[in-house]
């Protein structure tokens, strides 16, 4: 196995380009796992953690430019003002060691519809940056995951970037597992609220992490936005519901598909009520 | 044996009843610990061990010709390779070496490679191929007791049946309550997983180094296997990262073995997590079926139990595990009337055996959820209907045995009933402290707090007349001009912190500060396993007894010396003390190049078999035990649970390190907290669906709260010191009163363990 270290994100292209095989690692919280396993061998390993530009964020005109390595520590730690619900998100992966080492790029990578920042990019509306000597694009996060543990990028690209729009109201992001800590999601759910946006977005609940675009619409008609007070609860309840509805779960190992189903409800009208209070708290300092 | 005669009376500041540094610890906080899976010979091999896919299959074939054709490969062993009997197993030999013409689990061990490198032996082992006609697992312990489906052993799948019967057998009571239950598969979970070197000696033998609990019953079986006499394998105990009862069984030892014989070069193994997963057998999983009656006051008139235990593919413990549970079986209560029926069974299930609480634990969630069942029926407080029926000193056991020491139940319960509770949640939301943690899943809606009570009991040592003793030998003589002592057992450290223990019984018995452990191995005799609570009692023991066979020749030696009466002698704090006189001499000037050397044999009072018909014995050395309150926050609407307190009031009868004590009653309680709530091993048709630690989940520091523990020392005075065995007890109410909190939050009956989200929202 060749061990790829390029030190510039050009370098990585070309080596992308001319080696399509070659696995990218960041991390290594995911890849490593699997060739520990032995489920994977790949010819060659693309190691991103020299490339400077890929650990660095920045913020331009209300949009957040993520590096695709940055480490979900730092997320944590510098982002949690501008990317609540993502902060949230990465807050529930694995333990310390893994948020130091785990990135979103390397979450994006490996497309597990576990995957815990998933539902929050999908809510956000975040745009994955990839790049290839071909050039640069962006996929919308809901273009992004296309089946189990597959993404969009194709065989030269590499993420190396997300854009997310900086919090104007309220985000949330909640996960169940059956511990209270470093555990994998059972479901997991993540609303976002902001002038004229609803988004709303379900994880492991279904093959692919997924919008519930027939929740979000709901909420975007029936919201109280001109005079935001609290909320009924049979808005909540039919939210959930919705929520509910679009999520097809399995059963498995961690959990049946109608607890999935049932703790997603219950997710989406808690997490509503947290971010309805929030984008609240945000139009009231505005005024 | 009594306790305080034979002290010397004078407190030596690192001897007994202190927390001394563990010598282990340091080096095992940094990291620099060398386990078992850290060792390394110059021009090793790598074993790799082909597992049975199925849990029940007839083998048509095994072809190793690619296998052994990969560049770097040593060896491709199968059964036909093994020299002596193909058979082991720690109470009857039924387990295959390497399977033959079936197997009867997932997992089961086929052939064996050996390897320049580990990834080739893994990859030589795919290369395996077999032939399987698969068959239908058997799975159920109930329908092996009736007799149905095909045998998977001579004599059919009843591994044991063991029927207590007291008092009246057709008697009636104004209250009774029944209940069905069920305890799920629990792994030990040891950190380290299975490993270990055999290095082949030029005498035809070979060394062993391997992480395990029992030396000598390992070397046992291993000849057996080699069909080599005893003195041609040498163990040594490595590094051993853990194990609750998961390292009694063979693991890698035969197969090391049989690699470095066949190869002529030291092979090392190590099994991976999954692999782990495989390669050591498990706790029991059972049904129960209880009933209680009693009087309209709640006080026992009659217990009746059916418990079934699946005891997987083989044998192992189960008889033993069997036996706790049924001797065990009502709990720490008077009950004039007993009638429990306890199978031991074979399954293609996983092999299960022994683990911390053996047999007690899965009994504890039986009995103690039927008393708070009765207390709901009789209109008591779980601790008021406990307190009534409380057993104490002099209390009957359902065998007839009569308790000879402290028993105190009622003491505990009363003592942690008056523990003060957690405060309510107040002040700054702080998810860490809600069910669901971190994940964010609730900020109070739907947290409803719950408190449950139990109490459990558990036999310290091995119980049923097995011949259960420890050698030591301990040698005192001056080292660079200080008195040094030395001990030699063949006692497994295995994290419980043994080695402190033993050091700390030699300065308080000889006065000397400088204690050496010597490495545990087979040169000399047994010490037992390191299970059942019992090496600080058994060990402790021996030790104990070598050190005064040493100080009885030492002051004899010294009165000669000096000319004192030796019976006005003694040691302390590195000085021969006369009583009247006060310190006579250096021990060093003392010994003068004399060296005081003893081994000796110990052992318990005898225990004595069951009656086969009846269950009536003395079978018992001694009982321990424990109390919990728990108390829980639960989503209702989730099913997600936070125990927000978990206090404990444990009798240790005397706590020889009292730290030590404490790391094992929170560990203990952890272990017990998980399999209340998130331990299982899930298995469908004889098929682990989750051996990895992403699936099989233990408790984290956020799932486990600070503890509130009380130690009562009420002195045994037939143990040493009277002291009474620690690490089980804890495990074994932990369980019961954790599943109570819940259902009193809940309102709901709850008859299994682990309790999952989905028992709590009905999906």
């Amino acid at each position: 196995m060749d061990f790829l270290r390029p030190t510039s994100l050009d370098e990585a292209l070309a080596i992308k380009a001319q080696r399509p095989d070659a696995v990218p690692i960041a991390g290594g919280t995911d890849v490593m796992v699997e060739l520990n396993f032995d489920h994977r061998r790949p010819e060659a390993l693309l190691d991103l953690t020299r490339i400077g530009e890929l650990a660095e964020w920045s913020t331009l005109d209300g949009t957040v430019t993520l590096g695709a390595g940055v480490p979900y520590a730092r997320v944590i730690d510098e982002l949690g003002d501008a990317l609540p619900g993502l902060a949230m998100a990465a807050r529930t992966v694995g333990s310390p060691q893994i948020r130091n080492r785990g990135t979103v790029g390397g979450n994006l990578g490996a497309a597990s519809p576990a995957g815990d920042t998933h539902p929050v990019l999908l809510a956000t509306g975040a745009r994955v940056e990839v790049a290839s000597v071909r050039g640069r694009r962006f996929i919308a996060a809901e273009d992004f995951y296309t089946g189990v543990k597959r993404n969009a990028l194709e065989p030269d690209e590499l993420i190396t970037a997300v854009r997310l729009p900086a919090a104007t109201g309220g985000e949330q992001f909640a996960k169940i597992g059956t511990r209270n800590a470093m555990v994998i999601a059972v479901c997991s759910f993540a609303i976002v609220l902001r002038e004229g946006h609803v988004g709303a977005a379900i994880g492991s609940a279904a093959p692919t992490p997924r919008r519930v675009g027939e929740a979000e619409r709901f909420l975007l008609d029936e919201l109280p936005w001109d005079a935001p007070a609290p909320l009924a609860d049979s808005l909540k309840r039919r939210f959930g519901d919705l929520v509910a509805s679009a999520a097809t779960p399995i059963d498995d190992v961690r959990g049946s598909a109608a607890y999935r189903t049932h703790a997603l409800s219950v997710l989406a009208r808690r997490t509503l009520t947290w971010a309805w209070d929030g984008y609240r708290g945000s139009v009231l300092q505005c005024a | 044996m009594t306790i305080s005669t034979e002290t010397t009376g004078v407190t030596e500041a690192q001897g007994i009843g202190a927390s001394p540094v563990r010598p282990d610890g340091t080096m095992k906080v940094r990291g620099e610990f060398a386990y078992s899976s850290d060792l390394w010979h110059e021009d090793m091999l790598w074993g790799a061990t082909l597992r049975s896919p199925h849990p029940h299959a007839r083998i048509t074939g095994v072809d190793i010709a690619a296998a052994l054709a990969v560049p770097g490969v040593y060896a491709v062993l199968t059964h036909a390779d093994v020299p002596g009997v193909n058979r082991y197993g720690l109470e009857h030999p039924d387990q295959p070496v390497l399977a033959e013409d079936v197997v009867r689990y997932q997992g089961e061990p086929i052939a064996l490679v050996a390897a320049d490198h580990p990834e080739t032996a893994r990859r030589a082992m795919k290369r395996i191929e077999v032939g399987y006609e698969v068959l239908e697992p058997v799975t159920d312990s109930e329908a092996a007791v009736a007799g149905q489906g095909p045998a998977l052993h001579p004599g059919g799948n009843v591994v044991r049946h063991v029927p207590i019967r007291r008092g009246e057998q057709n008697v009636t009571a104004d209250v009774v309550v029944t209940g069905t239950y069920e305890v799920g598969m629990q792994d030990q979970a040891f950190l380290g997983p299975e490993s270990g070197l055999a290095v082949p000696a030029e005498d035809g033998g070979v060394d062993l180094y391997v992480a395990t609990q029992w030396l000598h019953v390992d070397q046992q079986q291993i000849v057996a296997a080699l069909g080599l006499p005893p003195e041609k394998v040498r163990l040594t105990l490595a590094g051993v990262g853990g194990a609750f009862g998961g390292r009694e069984d063979l693991s890698i030892q035969v197969h090391a073995c049989l690699l470095a014989l066949h190869t002529g070069k030291p092979v090392k193994m190590v099994y991976n997590r999954e692999e782990s997963f495989y390669g050591h057998v498990h706790r029991h999983p059972a049904r129960m079926y209880y009933e209680h009656g009693a009087d309209r006051d709640g006080r026992l008139v009659y217990v009746k139990a059916k418990i079934y235990l699946d005891g997987g593919a083989y044998a192992s413990t189960t008889a033993a595990v069997a036996g706790n549970a049924a001797t065990l079986g009502v709990g720490p209560y008077d009950v004039p009337n007993v009638t429990v029926d306890c199978w031991g069974t074979y399954s293609n299930n996983p092999p299960c055996g022994a683990m911390r609480g053996f047999g007690a634990v899965q009994a504890a969630f039986g009995y103690e959820s039927q008393m708070d069942r009765l207390a709901e029926a009789c209109g008591l407080d779980p601790v008021e209907v406990r307190l009534r029926n409380a057993m104490s000193e002099g209390t009957v056991m359902p065998t007839g045995q009569v308790v000879d020491s402290a028993a105190p139940v009622e003491e505990l319960l009363t003592r942690l009933r008056a523990m003060p509770l957690p405060a309510e949640r107040s002040g700054e939301l702080d998810l860490r402290r809600l069910p669901g943690g971190v994940s964010n899943t609730t900020h109070g809606e739907g947290v409803v707090r719950g408190v449950g009570y139990a109490v459990g009991i558990k036999n310290i040592c091995f119980s049923e007349g097995f011949d259960d003793y420890s050698t030591a030998r301990v040698r005192l003589e001056a080292v660079g001009g200080e008195p040094a002592a030395t001990v030699q057992t063949a006692a497994c450290e295995v994290g419980q912190g043994l080695v402190t223990i033993l050091q700390q019984i030699i300065r308080t018995e000889l006065g000397v500060e400088q204690v050496t452990i010597l490495p545990m191995d087979t040169s000399i005799g047994s010490a037992g396993s390191s299970s059942a609570s019992r090496q600080t009692y058994m060990t402790g023991g021996a030790v104990r007894a070598a050190a005064l066979k040493v100080r009885a020749a030492l002051v004899a030696h010294a009165a000669r010396v000096l000319g004192h009466e030796h019976t006005e002698l003694s040691v302390a704090g590195g000085k021969v003390v006369s009583r009247h006189d006060g310190v006579l001499a250096d021990l060093v000037d003392v010994l003068d190049g004399e060296a005081f050397d003893e081994t000796v044999e110990w052992r318990h009072r005898p225990t004595e078999a069951l009656d086969p018909e009846t269950g009536q014995g003395n079978a018992h050395v001694q009982y321990g035990f424990a109390a919990h309150r728990a108390v829980v926050d639960v989503d209702t609407e989730l099913g997600l649970v936070k125990v927000v307190a978990l206090d404990c009031v444990q009798d240790v009868g005397k706590a020889l390190n009292p730290q030590a004590v404490l790391g094992q009653i929170q560990g203990g309680s952890a272990q017990g907290l998980g399999l209340a709530v998130m331990e299982e091993i899930q298995t469908r048709g004889g098929v682990i669906r989750n051996p990895s630690f992403t699936d099989y989940l233990i408790p984290t520091v956020l799932d486990m709260p600070p503890m509130r523990i009380e130690v009562l020392e009420l002195a045994d005075p037939h143990a040493p010191y009277g002291l009474r065995g620690v690490g089980e007890p804890p495990t074994i109410s932990s369980t019961p009163a954790i599943v109570a909190a819940i259902r009193a939050a809940t309102g709901l009956a709850l008859d299994r363990v682990p309790v999952r989200p989905e028992h709590l929202t009905g999906t």
